[in-house]
């Protein structure tokens, strides 16, 4: 520690720290633009101009490190005169346009303006006029006149979201922000730069116009997206959502959220909104009163338990839904008399069912940390967009990351080794990994040469029937290259993603990840899918734990039922198997949709509940960390849609099962983890897994690689207008390897047909020569793919002579 | 795609520094390639950016900053004057406009047979030999007068 002097207080500040991080920890208030703690010291903007004694000028204070007995004045005739100053000069060319600004009244200019800047100018000359450019549907570069060039949003382009878009182009007095020729902004963390500038230059194309600062509330919420449970600032007027901000928590978002958790605030507003109890009857669609809508579903219900018999009915909800939701959409069924009862609709392997409760392994900060990782089947930057960034800030600190994925898209970020695989390669390539490391570790104890981490750690002594199976692997160069790295390391983690958890053998996966985390002493987690993948087991919203062993969501469509409980699910879109999902939601006699939306329910569906998202109701969600984070509801239940907790609990009094007498959603969540000992509950531990040869069975034809696009997800995102014509949404297409266009005598631009069992989708196809052979990416949770089956297996693609898209 | 003799250029200007920071290459990349083409097109700094292997906005940056970097074509004889103080003082702005009116263009304008471009420069610092021109950034002529000015425009004519 160092002992500086601020403004006449004594002040200890860290070796290498600056000035103004100094000054701001002391309570002393530096005005500054260009600086902010999470990013470089660009030190242009020149607004933090501090005296400090000795020195000759003032100096900018974000860019000069404190040294022992340095005495700075913030205050002093010396520093507010530079500070006054620079504020002349940037206010030279900004122009004088705060009331009609959409930054008005939450502008750093503006505000540091009232304590340094001139009652008027003395530039008499001509304004620069900077044009505005399209930088696309999200931020509105509408009045870049405003900007100060303090360069905020180049660089949180380059350090934070890992790619530069935004440059500043030409010099002095004609230097502009703007992206190369006029291409958009595509990153999935754009929005930030909205938060960053400090003026009026980058704003909210959706927000814009919409609402002043000071007319809206701010309100506390979680984001009900990707596992990380970003806190989110919901901003409120007239009961209506306008605007989604973060609130910085440094152990979870950091200051940052993705443009997901930004934008979709306007999916809660769409036109789609179901805003009233919809009964179907004699084919037609009528508006009823709750209580009529209520006793037709408990009826129902009644009427296929005691005909059919209860094993009849089954439950599914999203891991989006609140863990209250699913507590009491599960007590429910449990009450009634199963445990037909899922949320884990994308996953296709349910074999190590009640072994683990699937979670990161560590908490999120402890992600910067790492030195190596091993990401094992991860559309990472899409479907973990702040997770990808804090892999990111430790592979720039020197870390290292491996990947073993069926694709190879950009991370934005060195990648040390990748073992780019078809699907039904992953076990063995984990498998690979997992012997080269054995392999490893024996040479190192024989040579007594043992790494740190290796000989800190007990002796890994694998199980004979393991090394058994291992014996006919054979090690690849890439598997070994990854094995290298990881051994080299002293504090790796081993993450696996939404497709290695969706994946048909998604076991064995986990099992050979866990032991490659064990032998390199790793920390071992699973990146969660959505906002409550975590909470869903918690809740018990699966159908082993208490009572009777039920069906699991994959059986409960196989086999199908007569009555189907829907939580917020889209069948067609939520689900591994889409195609068989929407069969068996036709083959029901009752289907019982508690949705947001009117969506593709209104084929099949029985009754439609309007259910709250998640501003208007309070609950809870149980992030990919185990933080237990509830919310309160922002505003009012639209018209008469009503929080799904409470219409849970009257269709659990309806049908007379006990304990659904609950005042508050505070009440179910405290019974829902009354001496739940969460920390104690998550358990990533797979070694009871058996393992099987991992031995590819070798497909003759092409298997399919699907990815969830972002802002396809879950149901709220999908209706989100802005987000919807971004580069991310897009339609999509069929991506193959050039060489396996070839064969098909097709090429990049061509309709091509893709089949999965009787259904099929006319797509347009791409090349992309990093995927495997035999493979074909298509991805799922979108409309045009919906008819299709299952997210892995089989697919044929066939030409259609000579059509062009 | 940038031709082999460019690659070749820029292979031996990356011998110069360390492996990952091929970036410290831009500007000689880009100077090259506006030696071969007379100018730099945005699909040139793509390709610049994706050779070194950086963004290419931050291409852009370095293509727009620099002002002897022609954004557009320039001619086959790209003619910059310096306009700056000491230029200036000896009557750089009389170069122009007798240059301007020989050749029948305008500053950032090239004539119509493509031969002759004119830019205003920045200081070349050779104020002794005020006013100068630089002939595509490649030869400098000082000290000009009308007399001398004809005898560079009849030689470069002849190229």
């Amino acid at each position: 520690m160092i002992n500086i002097e601020i403004d006449g207080k004594p002040v200890q500040a860290e070796q290498g720290s600056t000035v103004i991080d100094a000054a701001h920890q002391a309570g002393a208030y530096i005005p500054h633009f260009c600086y902010h703690k999470k990013l470089s010291i660009a030190a242009n903007c020149r607004m933090c101009l501090v005296e400090i004694e000795k020195a000759p000028k003032p100096m900018p204070a974000c860019a000069t490190p404190v040294a022992e007995g340095m005495k700075v004045k913030t205050h002093s005739e010396m520093a507010v005169k530079a500070q006054k100053g620079v504020m002349e000069f940037l206010l030279i060319n900004h122009p004088l346009d705060c009331p009609i600004c959409d930054q008005g009244g939450e502008c750093q200019l503006q505000d540091i303006a009232v304590g340094y800047g001139g009652s008027a100018s003395r530039y008499q000359e001509e304004k620069r006029v900077v044009m505005h450019k399209d930088i696309g549907a999200l931020i509105s570069t509408e009045e870049m006149s405003r900007c100060i060039q303090c360069t905020r949003c180049v660089r949180f382009g380059q350090e934070i979201a890992g790619v530069m878009e935004l440059g500043m182009a030409f010099r002095g007095e004609h230097a502009e922000i703007m992206s190369f020729v006029n291409s958009t902004v595509d990153s999935e963390l754009s929005g930030n730069m909205i938060d960053l500038c400090p003026v009026g230059a980058l704003t909210s194309k959706p927000f814009r116009y919409t609402a002043r600062n000071w007319e809206l509330s701010r309100r506390k919420s979680v984001s009900p997206h990707d596992g990380l449970g970003s806190n989110l600032a919901v901003q409120v007027k007239d009961h209506k959502v306008m605007r989604v901000v973060p609130i910085e928590n440094e152990s979870v978002n950091e200051c940052w959220i993705s443009d997901k958790d930004r934008f979709s605030y306007e999916g809660l507003n769409a036109p789609e909104r179901l805003t009233k109890p919809m009964l179907k009857q004699d084919g037609k669609w009528i508006e009823v009163e709750w209580q009529v809508a209520l006793e037709y579903v408990a009826n129902g219900l009644r009427q296929i338990a005691s005909g059919a018999g209860t094993d009849r009915i089954a439950a599914l909800a999203t891991p989006h839904s609140t863990l209250e939701e699913m507590y009491l959409l599960q007590k429910l069924m449990r009450g009634i008399g199963n445990s037909n009862v899922d949320f884990r609709l994308r996953q296709s392997d349910f074999s190590a069912d009640g072994k683990y409760v699937p979670w990161l392994g560590m908490p999120v900060a402890e992600i910067n940390s790492r030195d190596r990782f091993l990401i094992v089947g991860s559309f990472l930057r899409k479907d973990h967009p702040l997770l990808a960034h804090r892999i990111r800030q430790a592979v720039k600190k020197g870390a290292q990351a491996c990947i073993v994925h069926s694709v190879d898209d950009d991370l934005l970020m060195p990648v040390q080794s990748r073992a780019i695989v078809a699907p039904s390669e992953l076990v063995n390539s984990l498998a690979q990994i997992l012997k080269a490391l054995i392999e490893d570790q024996g040479s190192r104890i024989k040579d007594r040469g043992a790494t740190p981490a290796l000989s800190s750690t007990p002796r890994y002594a694998p199980d004979p029937q393991l090394l058994n199976v291992l014996k006919d692997v054979e090690v690849g160069s890439a598997a070994a290259a990854i094995a290298k790295s990881l051994a080299s390391g002293e504090r790796a983690a081993v993450l696996l993603g939404n497709f290695a958890q969706q994946h048909p053998q998604a076991a064995q996966i986990a099992m050979l990840a866990g032991q490659i985390a064990t032998l390199c002493a790793a920390k071992f987690g699973f990146l969660g899918e959505a906002a409550n993948s975590v909470g869903g087991y918690l809740a018990g919203a699966v159908p082993f734990g208490a009572g009777a062993q039920g069906m699991n969501a994959a059986q409960m469509l196989e086999s199908p039922r007569k009555a189907y409980v829907l939580l917020n699910v889209e069948p067609e879109l939520d689900c591994a198997n889409p195609q068989q999902a929407v069969a068996a939601m036709h083959g029901a006699d009752m289907v019982v949709a508690l949705s947001a939306y009117k969506h593709q329910a209104t084929d099949y569906a029985d009754v439609l509940l309007p259910v709250a998202p998640f501003t208007e109701t309070s609950g809870t969600f149980i992030s990919t960390e185990g933080r237990v984070q509830s919310f309160k509801g922002a505003v009012k239940p639209l018209d008469e849609a009503r929080p799904a907790w409470k219409v849970l609990r009257v269709l659990g009094n309806l049908l007379k099962v006990s304990g659904f007498d609950y005042d508050t959603s505070e009440a179910v969540r405290d019974e829902a983890l009354a001496g739940v000992d969460v920390a104690a509950k998550l358990n990533n531990s797979l070694q009871s897994v058996p393992i099987l040869n991992p031995q590819s069975s070798i497909l003759s034809g092409l298997q399919r690689v699907a990815d969830v696009p972002i802002y396809f997800a879950d149901a709220v995102v999908r209706r989100a207008a802005s987000l919807q014509k971004t580069r991310d949404a897009a339609t999509p297409c069929v991506v193959m390897h050039g060489s396996e266009l070839r064969k098909l005598g097709v090429v990049a631009g061509d309709m091509v047909k893709v089949h999965q069992g009787a259904a099929s989708a006319r797509l347009v196809v791409k090349a992309d020569d990093s995927l495997p052979a035999a493979t074909v990416r298509v991805a799922a949770g979108h409309p045009v793919t919906a008819g299709l089956g299952g997210m892995f297996g089989a697919i044929t693609v066939e030409s259609i002579s000579g059509e062009r898209a | 795609m940038l031709s082999e003799q460019i690659q070749a250029k820029i292979n031996r200007e990356l011998k110069k520094y360390p492996a990952d920071q091929k970036q410290s290459a831009v500007m000689a990349a880009l100077r090259f390639v506006q030696d071969e083409k007379g100018w730099i097109s945005n699909e040139d700094m793509t390709d610049v950016a994706s050779y070194l292997g950086m963004a290419q906005m931050a291409v852009y940056e370095v293509a727009t900053f620099y002002h002897m970097y022609n954004l557009k074509p320039m001619g086959k004889h790209t003619l910059t004057v310096c306009t700056n103080l000491s230029c200036t003082l000896c009557g750089a702005l009389d170069t122009v406009k007798y240059i301007e009116s020989k050749l029948g263009i305008g500053i950032g304008e090239v004539t119509a047979d493509g031969k002759f471009g004119l830019r205003e420069g920045e200081c070349m610092g050779a104020c002794i030999d005020a006013p100068l021109l630089t002939v595509s950034n490649k030869k400098m002529c000082g000290r000009l007068t009308p007399e001398k000015i004809d005898q560079i425009l009849a030689e470069l004519d002849k190229t």
